[in-house]
């Protein structure tokens, strides 16, 4: 098992050298110069060259790509000149290892992009998690209990309606009429737990956790619902019955426990993708998450923190994918051995 | 071994039927990988290791023996689904073991397969029409617009009503799922078949309707079968020669009435003696059975020497140091058992040893020259080992 | 509250044997009609004794153990007639009362050991629950009795392998720990359904012995399914074949397979090779397919499939069903048939076909 998840991790680093290659040749083969944009609006010529060579842009693909990785590995100063460096001590910024890169626009490193964001998202993430999966198993288990009655399709029914409206009306509606109007909530902002406490700070996060977890949990009834009836029509079930264990237990030992390992997949692409891509959510209740982040940086040509949060997000996607796996050896047994 | 496999070739001329498949020492070892860091192969599944049979023209070799015994591999091996790890598979001839992509494509028309289970061999989404007459597009056999007319001549030779071209294959029963499967075989008119349980899904009063289609199939076209069962009875009536297979080899082969009426194999013979009978109930009481005690050896670490003294009542000394080869002992019967024999009937001494060249518990015998084993090679030799005189015997 | 020390020795209620099915019928409604399973089936069992059902698939031989077992409570099927256990109508008792009973009184082993055994507990924890379900006892408790029953199955090394995952063992290992959940509360029937089929020949053959030891040691009754005649030739007292729903043939398994009366017990019996015949003649194959359970013949089942309609003249197998009757042969032995002299029949053209060594006489 230990090798096992070894393995994984070194598959999971050389993707990610690949994917930040990637990302690399496709911004720098872009007929929009990242320097001038780095500039801003009306840079002189000479502004530009400077951020050019501020950010390493001068060099050929090869170089700058191997020094971004050194500045993963080990860390690096900016700019990247070295002439620069010594000829303005002042401006020379350290971006300590796991360097992502440094940003013209924002004047900060990457890293720190992300360390004053990525908190807003995972929380955001977190409070969304924990309300679909606990209602979207719940509903699941339900619906298929009560397969082909009302119940069963007036939760299907619910949960796929809320699915089919888009999130930032969602949003919108329930800022304007749970929060605004009818003030059951505070207006969004977020809260960190620091200066206001758990109870605040999950105060803060309910509206909009509730509307990332409304997309979300139309798939997880139906899957749950999918898994159980199939779980429940599985040979094993029939033992168990016939063995004289009550109902109940029939479902949750037996049928819902084969159901979880389908889910646990899903569950880890999904947490994985919320984490950085709730652009709406975080745009429609002005939270300055990853999402939003990642939206200003495009909008702005802002190559080093494109480059540090796709690779951060494929990371999440592969450490996801990897405890995903290490999850269902702990389910199915049979895993285990291979 | 392989050294002296030119010589007897030479002397198993097939006496007057044809050989159209030939397997020579054929072995498949699926690689087993570690569980350390770098996957290193730690070891090979034998499946199969080391087989050789024929098969003549028009006729049938049954291959039986229990689940992993390596029957199955045999076979997709013989179809080229596999690519053998060593050994010859001679087809009319050439040497299709190491046969890679378009060097194949001609010899797909000749040996084809038909599988255990009807129900999900045939793509759902395609009607019986578009799946039997594939291959006639594949390999371009007629032109575009004479296909359908053959895949209705084709649904006719199997029993089917032609005009269900254009149904689904949910839309027939499991027997005739069976007969669809034949007839997607039968499509390019081919020599060999390879039939892997083609019977054992389907309900008692069908399978025999498929084996008279079978058998019906090979008396109009001249076609053999590589037939691979469990089912002992079936095989009986299907094959008339027979090869007994445990842990990846032969253990015993011969025809028909040697294998059934004459089983020198304790193997064999534990096996026959397990299949329930219905005739026991009107003759009353029950045939002496031969109990097997365990399970089959993992194929990963065969038991040393035979593979099948760890289950063996007659095992001795010599059984775990020396492998019995395959030994011919009759016309058309060879055994792989240093004590063979009918039942009750097995030698004391082991046979095998003075031909090995070992003594009587395995060990080298400078005394003894080995001589050349009877029955090396794919085929059965003119001469054999006469277990009676102890003696070389001739037809 | 039933208490759990039942006792072994209850006298059946009045009259009757200690498992007596009435007329049992198991109806499924579906969106194309009514699925006619089980269609009146009656048949007695004792303790101690073997029925083998045999039949193909859809012949209702599965939906009817399912019956017994109450295991279509709470789908769609409808039940009716009696199910009579030790004089206790199994149809009629509660939902919960029939859960208690359900592994105590009647346990049931599987076609497939692999998919019936939850791949995700151990093979003991499995076991263990089955014990536990119906007797208060601890884990430790339990334990020792599962590996107690795993030792009495024939497992090696119990204590060890008690911890083992199902895919673990091999297939015939599984079917013992199988047997062993079944037994583990001394049931008083045991239903086993194809417990042979996915097994093969020497395992089948180990495990057929062990089901007959046992059945002596728990002196229970054995209802065995299947379509093999070999295993029920080896393992049954009586016999009941059954098609498209129906009994067409019941009685003591040796007058069964030495004097059938029903052409299609004719059928599984010629259409079978076995190792003795001769390899020259042809099988004589069953023509045809199973009819539909929705819309079964309205004479005789087997009437479309049946070579021998002639004999019985007119239209009689077609429009109408023939009763189960006493067959000529005398003994327990009934038949659904409408021709008169079957016995007759079976003997000139029919063994002459199967058994050619058994005819001289």
């Amino acid at each position: 098992m230990v090798a096992y998840i070894i393995r994984r991790v070194i598959v999971g680093l050389l993707m990610l050298v690949a994917m930040s290659f990637i990302v690399f040749a496709l911004f720098m083969k872009n007929p929009v110069d990242p320097a001038q944009f780095s500039c801003g609006r009306n840079c002189p010529p000479e502004r530009i060259e400077e951020t050019r060579q501020a950010l390493g842009y001068d060099q050929p693909l090869m170089v700058q790509w191997s020094s971004f990785l050194k500045g993963v590995v080990v860390g690096r100063e900016y700019p990247a000149d070295e002439k620069m460096r010594e000829a303005n001590p002042e401006l020379v910024t350290e971006c300590a290892a796991p360097c992502l890169g440094f940003s013209q626009q924002l004047q900060m490193t990457v890293n720190e992009e992300i360390a004053e964001a990525a908190p807003i998202s995972i929380s955001i993430a977190l409070v969304a998690v924990v309300i679909w999966v606990i209602f979207g198993v719940l509903f699941g288990v339900l619906a298929a209990v009560f397969k082909g009655t009302l119940v069963d399709r007036g939760v299907v029914g619910a949960t796929l309606s809320l699915y089919a409206f888009p999130t930032f009306f969602v949003g919108a509606l329930l800022i304007n009429f749970v929060a605004i109007k009818w003030g059951l909530f505070p207006a969004p902002g977020y809260v960190p737990i620091a200066e206001g406490g758990v109870g605040q700070w999950l105060l803060q996060l309910l509206l909009p956790g509730f509307t990332l977890a409304a997309v979300y949990m139309a798939g997880y009834v139906r899957m749950t619902r999918a898994f159980v009836l199939e779980s429940m029509s599985e040979d094993y079930i029939r033992t168990a019955r016939s063995k004289g264990v009550k109902g109940g237990k029939v479902l949750f030992k037996h049928a819902l426990r084969a159901a979880l390992t389908p889910l646990v997949t899903m569950f880890g692409l999904d947490f994985a993708a919320v984490l950085g891509g709730a652009i709406i959510t975080e745009e429609v209740f002005n939270y300055y998450g990853l999402g939003k982040l990642a939206v200003t940086a495009n909008e702005t040509f802002d190559l080093p923190t494109i480059v540090g949060l796709v690779l951060l997000l494929g990371a999440l996607v592969i450490v996801a994918n990897i405890i995903v796996d290490i999850l269902y050896a702990f389910i199915d047994p049979r895993v285990r051995v291979a | 071994m392989s050294d002296t496999t030119t010589a007897t070739a030479a002397s198993v001329a097939p006496s007057s039927t044809e050989t159209v498949l030939s397997v020579e020492n054929l072995k498949m070892h699926f690689p087993v990988k570690g569980s350390g860091v770098i996957r290193r192969t730690v070891g090979h599944v034998k499946a199969v290791d080391g087989v050789s049979f024929e098969v003549a023209k028009g006729s049938a070799l049954g291959l039986v023996g229990e689940s992993g015994c390596g029957k199955s591999t045999t076979g997709r091996m013989v179809t080229r689904l596999y690519k053998p790890t060593e050994g010859k598979i001679n087809f009319e001839g050439t040497d299709i073991a190491s046969y890679t992509g378009r060097q194949l494509h001609p010899m797909r028309r000749e040996i084809q397969m038909i599988f255990q289970d009807p129900s999900t061999s045939l793509n759902p989404r395609h009607t019986v029409g578009s799946i039997i007459g594939a291959p006639l597009r594949i390999h371009n056999m007629v032109p575009k617009d004479k296909v359908l007319g053959r895949v209705q001549e084709l649904l006719e030779l199997v029993g089917l009503n032609p005009e269900h071209y254009n149904r689904y294959p949910h839309e027939f029963s499991g027997g005739q799922r069976q007969r669809i499967g034949i007839a997607r075989a039968m499509t390019l008119q081919p020599k060999l078949l390879v039939a892997d349980e083609p019977v054992s899904a389907l309900d008692v009063s069908i399978q025999a309707q498929v084996i008279n289609l079978l058998q019906d199939l090979q008396k109009e076209f001249d076609i053999s079968y590589l037939f691979i069962a469990h089912d002992l009875a079936i095989v009986r009536h299907f094959c008339p020669e027979v090869a007994v297979m445990y842990l990846g080899k032969i253990v015993e082969i011969g025809d028909r009435e040697s294998i059934y009426e004459h089983a020198h194999h304790p193997y064999t013979q534990a096996l026959l003696s397990a299949v329930p009978d219905v005739k026991q109930a009107a003759i009353g009481g029950r045939r002496e059975r031969i109990r097997l005690q365990g399970d089959v050896p993992s194929p990963i670490n065969p038991p040393s020497g035979c593979h099948f003294r760890t289950r063996c009542a007659f095992a001795k000394d010599i059984c775990s140091v020396v492998e019995p080869p395959l030994l011919q002992i009759g016309k058309k019967h060879k055994v792989a058992c240093h004590f063979p024999g009918e039942i009750h009937q097995h030698p004391e001494k082991p046979v095998t040893a003075p031909l090995l060249g070992v003594d009587e518990f395995g060990a080298p015998d400078p005394g003894a020259s080995p001589a050349e084993v009877p029955g090396d090679g794919p085929g059965y030799a003119d001469t054999w080992y006469d277990l009676a005189n102890n003696t070389r015997g001739r037809a | 509250m039933t208490d759990l020390s039942k006792t072994h020795e209850a006298t059946p209620a009045t009259g009757g044997a200690f498992l007596s099915v009435r007329d049992l019928k198991v109806h499924f409604s579906t969106s194309d009609g009514i699925v006619k399973a089980t269609d009146g089936l009656s048949f007695d069992l004792e303790r101690g004794k073997t029925l083998g059902i045999v039949g193909e698939s859809g012949s209702g031989k599965s939906v009817s153990s399912s019956a017994i077992m109450g295991l279509h409570r709470g789908t769609n099927a409808k039940l009716s007639g009696e199910i009579l256990l030790d004089g206790v109508d199994l149809l009629k008792v509660s939902n919960e009362e029939m859960r208690k009973r359900r592994g105590r009184d009647v346990a049931m082993i599987f076609q497939d050991p692999l998919s019936a055994m939850h791949p995700y507990y151990t093979v003991g924890n499995q076991i263990m629950e089955a014990y536990q379900v119906h007797n208060d006892v601890t884990k430790r408790e339990a334990r020792k009795r599962a590996i107690e029953m795993l030792d009495r199955v024939g497992i090696p090394q119990p204590d060890r392998r008690v911890d083992d995952y199902p895919h673990q063992f091999s297939g015939g290992m599984r079917q013992r720990a199988m047997i062993a959940m079944g037994l583990i509360n001394n049931p008083s029937l045991l239903i086993a359904d194809e417990p042979t089929t996915a097994l093969d020949v020497t395992v089948q053959a180990q495990i057929l012995d062990l089901l007959q030891d046992l059945q002596r040691d728990f002196d229970a009754a054995v209802i065995i399914i299947t379509h093999d005649l070999g295993v029920v030739a080896e393992m049954a007292d009586d016999v009941l074949v059954m098609y498209a729903g129906r009994a067409v043939e019941y009685g003591p398994c040796k007058e069964i397979l030495t004097h059938p009366q029903m052409p299609y017990t004719w059928g599984l019996l010629s259409s079978v090779p076995d190792l003795t015949a001769s390899t020259e003649a042809k099988l004589l194959p069953i023509r045809g397919n199973p009819p539909s359970l929705l819309n079964p013949p309205p004479g005789c089942a087997f009437e479309p499939r049946c070579d021998h309609v002639a004999k019985v003249g007119g239209d009689l197998c077609r429009t109408t069903l023939p009763d189960l009757t006493p067959a000529t042969s005398g003994g327990n032995h009934t038949k659904r048939c409408h021709i008169k002299n079957a016995d007759k029949v079976y003997e000139a053209e029919i063994l002459p076909e199967i058994a050619p060594d058994l005819v001289e006489d």
